[in-house]
């Protein structure tokens, strides 16, 4: 089958679609954004977040045909008019990134988070991030880019005010 | 402060560096950017033009003879292109690390459940699948050897490999045993000489590296008759080895390419799709593409070595070690992988960190028809270090002691025998370590008044407002080895190259060595700005176009590679001020090379390095070889078997809720003598990630085995510690250079997985009073429901 | 394979006795698992996203309806008023990610006796009812209790779907709690869902993850409403003492009938499920008190 949707604000098109493909094979194989991550395929470690209108989800548990006329956002999409986003920065600048197969996902739901929340305490980002596993670092180097990500988002928005 | 880092009064050298992205700084990661956009290519995201798609068909049985095989079914298939078992091979059908027991695709029998027999290549994966399932397979299925009982008795219950096919060192069912003697051993005189005397039985589970991008790679073929493959491994140079035998080529017609990896800890140091991938590009002339998904990862790698072992201490009334008399038995599973290797470190340094008279000691590998063992951080030491440190709490409670206190008492320092013999030649601040986590301020007691259900241990599961809820803290302290021991030189290889580019001097480092998320590219880089005195660094990809790196494993790569870049480097920076003297006839002998000047400390600046330089390239390749080890004496242990020792200790603090048996980890502190900490930023995350997944040892991760067959393949079941498992982990670094290493460096990767999990153990049991002799810890232990 | 993607619920009901074998998918959870797994290869996959009203809930006579896929996380953020059980259950499913997407129409429809909604839904009350509707029958209303008919199995017929849920607001205090060998995103080794319901005077428990099907502890449910009514506790609000609690406590636990799997032990699913129940109920009771108390 053939679906079309927008990624990242692009329209794109996958044609000869197999009807049990995820959201996930499409786009890592078929338009060539391979940013999101196939660690588990089974919603049990968040490499392959998205956002699907708007909204944080696995892309592994969604089926390609789903997603018809729909907008997704992905790693690929979260930068600032081609600049690092400053999420990504946070993430780098705090050596939250190590083999960073985890990274993609938790960019994602770190953004979705600090849209929500822009201040949250330590105990809200765990539950928030607790859909996103990490095999490298511990963590502990994760709360420090959130935390990181906030304090800077925090002073850009008391800046433009 | 949740990082700090003290230095050790004895600095080896001034480091200079005139960059602070150079040694000692913490730089960014070159491949950070790449990583946070989502363009870094994973080796599972590779595509190639006209690419066809690899899969397995995989032994539903530990254990089996396979009657036949029909493939007829799946080559009908629209859309397949080539169906392969074990007869297609052209070459040596056998691989293996170190023991070249493993069929490529199995002959005649399986031996673990998830044995590879057959490989199907596809226009698409769902394809692939369809053909694996139309493989018609006739099994005779026989009863599995599992047990330790089973396998040590070949003549009842068979030979998982037989007699005559036999290839490792061992005999039956054994794949590797290691004994160790020190002092007077362990006999009834020696045991007359202590007071006080703890045993115990102690067992280790089947933990998962469980990293997240799952094995995969491209195999493209060449013209040449050769092949391309670009994968995700520990030790490039090691896969071609093993594979290009396999499809019957000369070794340099195989290239490696390093693809993007998505974590290792041990679990790709043997090959899984590298000879498949391969196999199939050859017959089909198509490149071929295989990525396992999450189930086939758990049958597609190596595993830590479940164990078990007995532990008997003696020692005296004031809580001086007498003696030490264990024996480890490891169950290898199918193949011997590095089963080799964890006997022998289990047998080193299962007395652990501790200055003991008389030890003995021995540690087995078994062949079983359970999944194969192999490397996983910290292997064989992690095992032994639950049985002593489990063994040291109950000494100490048995004396009436302070554990750490009882611990320090028989603290091993520098200068130490080790029970090989081989004398302790660098600092070794096991007592310190332990200090510096017994004195860090405990985090504060659970406000009842203000209570946060997602701190606690069940968290969102909501299943207590407080309720059962009990505090422990416990210590360990552990010992690992870095770099290969027992004689193997691992040595590294690392070509630098300086030339001005675009008016900037910019120095190209290449090696082989597999960057798999630790940061050894960061690392390569600081060590040319620092030794080359320049800025600008560019990695060249990895690849089997230089000379091998070794893998990257055995907390090895910063000291191994690390050290071949700085050689290498030294070498360009020799030759540069070289060049100078000649041209201009310099006799200082105090030259360096600083901030893009060729300086003389006491002179000044004398030239720049692009005006010296100028349209040549110095482009210099070196090997480091570490000091030479020898192998174990087979009866005694005796050697100097091993290159350096590195240190870590915890403290963990947990609470327990008592009436269900569930854990929060509420602070896990690590101390760790480092001798060099290139890059501290990437040295605390390194410790930060070896507690955690201790952390998972102890209290979630086990691939369940019930008689061969693998029950729980999956991240719904396999459960690995998430952000609201893991804990704070503040870590302190100790830095005390070994005179033996590269800047005074020691290995960092693996200390802390091997001494993290006892403290947590250790904090469950006093908060409990369960002795808890079985990792990981289960509710069910807790609450006596097993 | 075929991939229906019907745009309204008479399409969808259509669509599903065209193709009485077509697996409806809404948030994924655990077809999709399937698909990428290579468990089930259905002969149609029936798409429910674009079907608007079940995405969404109204309350009409003091119940909830409750539609089919409306998200667990709306269902926290939303109606943990309303629904403050099947609220807190909603909070223990998967990930954040998964609680975006998945709904009690997954649950509902996959049967597992995992599932979390379900011991919500069985302590919501006898009058919980799961809408189902056919083209070729209509709609009707099973009842809660009637559901859950064998392992991964419930009553509907294979051309029928589901629509919503139709929950009683709660009346009083409820409760959830769950175990899993992890502090998130872990499948239940076994749950439990408590509320009281003071109007009718009766309470509500629901186990899941210890039997073949969710089931309720009836024993447990019979013995605590009558030492409520007899000792006039529901006017009082006074302590329950702990012989109460230990009874109910023993009683959960003896209508359980686990198995060892490799999640956990039968022994310790009914241990657990004790002392889930103890405490739950100690909550509930003692929210239920304070409103007595503060009404006073």
């Amino acid at each position: 089958m053939r679906v079309t949707f927008t990624a990242n604000g692009k329209p794109v098109e996958a044609d000869d679609v197999w009807e049990g493909e995820s959201l996930l094979y499409v786009l890592r194989e078929r338009v060539g954004l391979p940013g999101s991550k196939n660690a588990c395929e089974q919603g049990e470690c968040g490499s392959c977040t998205v956002y699907l209108d708007g909204t944080p989800v696995c892309s592994c548990l969604v089926a390609a045909g789903q997603v018809q006329d729909r907008e997704v956002r992905t790693v690929e999409g979260l930068d600032e008019n081609g600049e690092l986003g400053l999420v990504q920065q946070a993430f780098i600048d705090a050596g939250a990134v190590q083999c960073g197969f985890c990274t993609p996902g938790l960019l994602v739901q770190t953004d979705a988070l600090l849209e929500q929340d822009a201040q949250p305490s330590d105990t809200d980002i765990r539950e928030a991030l607790s859909g996103n596993l990490c095999r490298c670092t511990g963590y502990e180097k994760i709360m420090d880019a959130v935390r990181l990500a906030s304090a800077r988002k925090c002073q850009k928005a008391g800046a433009s005010e | 402060m949740s990082t700090r880092t003290i230095q050790g009064q004895k600095n080896l050298q001034d480091i200079r560096t005139g960059s602070p992205d150079g040694i000692g700084g913490s730089p960014l990661r070159p491949d950070g950017t790449l990583k946070v956009k989502g363009e870094f290519a994973y080796s599972s995201d590779l595509w190639h033009e006209d690419m066809l798609w690899g899969m397995a068909l995989r032994s539903p049985h530990p254990r089996a003879n396979i009657l036949s095989v029909d493939i007829s079914e799946a080559l009908k298939l629209p859309g397949v292109y080539a169906v392969l078992t074990h007869e297609d091979i052209p070459g040596t059908k056998f691989y293996g690390l170190e023991i070249q027991d493993q069929p490529a695709l199995a002959i005649d029998k399986v031996r673990y459940h998830g044995e590879a027999i057959a490989i199907v290549a596809a226009d698409h994966p769902e394809t692939a699948r369809r053909a694996v399932k139309k493989i018609k397979v006739e099994y005779e299925v026989l009863n599995p050897i599992v047990t330790e009982e089973q396998c040590l008795d070949p003549e009842t219950y068979g030979y998982v490999h037989e007699p005559h096919e036999f290839k490792s060192h061992g005999h039956g069912n054994i794949c590797h045993s290691q004994k160790l003697v020190h002092g007077g051993g362990v006999t009834d005189e020696i045991r007359a000489l202590a007071d006080v005397v703890v045993k115990g039985h102690y067992e280790v589970g089947m933990q998962d590296q469980a990293f997240l991008g799952p094995e995969s790679g491209l195999a493209v073929p060449a013209e040449d008759g050769g092949m391309d493959l670009y994968v995700a491994t520990q030790w490039l140079h090691v896969d071609r080895q093993q594979v290009a035998p396999v499809l019957g080529i000369p070794e340099e017609k195989l290239r490696l390419t390093l693809a993007g990896v998505g974590g290792a800890f041990g679990g790709r140091e043997d090959l899984s799709m590298q000879i498949h991938a391969c196999l199939l590009a050859q017959r089909t002339g198509k490149p071929v593409k295989i990525v396992y998904a999450r189930d086939e990862s758990f049958f597609g790698h190596v595993h830590r070595h479940p164990a078990k072992m007995y532990y008997e201490h003696g020692a005296t009334r004031d809580g001086k070690l007498v003696y030490a008399d264990a024996r480890l038995v490891l169950d290898g599973g199918a193949y011997a992988s590095a089963s080799p290797a964890v006997v022998g470190n289990a047998a080193s340094l299962g007395h652990g960190p501790y200055n003991i008279p008389n030890v003995r000691m021995e540690a087995i590998a078994l062949y079983s028809n359970n999944p194969s063992c192999g490397a996983m951080r910290g292997f064989g030491a992690v095992q032994a270090c639950f049985g002593y440190e489990t063994q040291m709490d109950r000494l100490a409670a048995e004396l009436g002691m302070d554990p750490v206190e009882l611990r320090q008492l028989n603290a091993m320092s520098e200068g130490d025998p080790m029970p090989t013999g081989q004398v302790i030649d660098s600092p070794a601040p096991v007592a310190r370590l332990l200090q510096i986590v017994k004195d860090r301020p405990l985090p504060p007691p659970l406000d009842l008044d203000n209570l946060d259900v997602r701190t606690l241990p069940g968290a969102l599961s909501n299943t207590s407002h407080g309720e059962g809820i009990v505090r422990g803290v416990g210590y360990s302290v552990g010992i690992k080895n870095v770099g290969f021991s027992e004689g193997f030189d691992d040595y590294s290889t690392a070509r630098v190259r300086l030339e001005v580019i675009g008016g900037e001097p910019v120095a190209m480092v290449h090696t082989a060595m597999a960057e798999v998320g630790q940061g050894g590219i960061t690392v390569h880089a600081q060590i040319a700005r620092t030794e080359l005195g320049v800025e600008q660094v560019t990695i060249h990809p990895a690849n089997t176009e230089v000379g091998s790196a070794g893998s990257t494993s055995a907390s090895r790569q910063t000291y191994m590679t690390g050290g071949a870049v700085k050689y290498a480097a030294e070498a360009v920076k020799a030759a540069l001020i070289e060049k100078g003297r000649r041209r201009y006839g310099w006799t200082q002998t105090d030259i360096i090379l600083l901030g893009g000047k060729v300086i003389s400390e006491a002179g000044g600046p004398l030239v720049s390095i692009v005006d010296l330089l100028g349209d040549e390239a110095i482009d210099l390749t070196r090997e480091h070889h570490h000091r030479p080890t020898v192998p174990f004496d087979k009866e005694t242990g005796q050697g100097f078997g091993h290159v350096q020792y590195t240190f870590c200790a915890n403290r963990a603090v947990v609470d327990v809720d008592v009436e269900l048996g569930l854990v929060k980890v509420v602070e896990l502190t690590a101390a760790q003598d480092v001798g060099k900490a290139l890059n501290p930023l990437s040295v605390v995350g390194q410790i930060q990630g070896g507690c955690t997944q201790a952390l998972g040892l102890a209290v979630m991760e086990e691939i369940i085995v019930k008689d061969g067959k693998v029950r729980n393949a999956s991240f719904t079941d396999y459960l690995i510690p998430t952000i609201l498992d893991t804990p704070p982990i503040p870590v302190d670094i100790l830095e005390l250079p070994d005179p033996n290493a590269p800047y005074g460096l020691r290995g960092v990767g693996e200390a802390p997985t091997v001494s993290a999990t006892p403290s947590i153990v250790a904090a469950i049991r006093q908060a409990t009073g369960i002795a808890l002799n079985r990792i990981p810890v289960r509710p069910e232990h807790l609450t006596g429901t097993l | 394979m075929e991939f229906l993607r019907p745009a309204t619920w008479d399409e969808a009901l259509a669509a599903k006795a065209e193709y009485p074998a077509a697996l409806p998918i809404s948030g994924g959870t655990d077809v999709m698992v399937e698909m990428n797994f290579d468990v089930h290869r259905p002969s149609a996959i029936l798409d429910l996203n674009r079907i608007t009203e079940l995405s969404e809930w109204q309350i009409a006579d003091g119940v909830v309806q409750l539609g089919a896929s409306v998200p667990y996380t709306r269902i926290i953020n939303e109606l943990s008023g309303p629904l403050p059980g099947l609220a807190l259950a909603a909070h223990t499913v998967g990930s954040p990610q998964i609680r975006n997407r998945g709904g009690v129409g997954g649950n509902l429809g996959g049967a597992s006796p995992a599932g979390d909604a379900h011991p919500a839904l069985l302590a919501a009350g006898r009058d919980v009812f799961v809408e189902v509707a056919s083209q070729a029958r209509g709609t009707r209303l099973i009842a809660i209790d009637d559901f859950y008919v064998g392992v991964k199995r419930n009553s509907m017929e294979k051309d029928e779907l589901i629509r919503r849920v139709h929950i009683p607001v709660a009346d009083g205090p409820q409760q959830f709690s769950k175990i899993g060998t992890r502090n998130a995103m872990v499948i239940a080794v076994c749950a439990f869902g408590f509320a009281l319901h003071p109007k009718n005077g009766t309470v509500g428990t629901g186990i899941g993850s210890a039997a073949p099907t969710p089931r309720r502890a009836v024993e447990a449910e019979e013995y605590l409403a009558g030492v409520l009514a007899e000792r006039g506790l529901w006017q009082s609000g006074d302590l329950l003492g702990t012989e109460v609690i230990q009874k109910f406590g023993e009683l959960v636990k003896a209508a359980a009938s686990p198995i060892d799997d490799v999640r956990g032990t039968a022994e310790y699913r009914r241990h657990s499920l004790a002392v889930m129940a103890r405490r739950t109920l100690t909550w509930t009771w003692n929210d239920y008190s304070k409103q007595i108390r503060s009404a006073a």
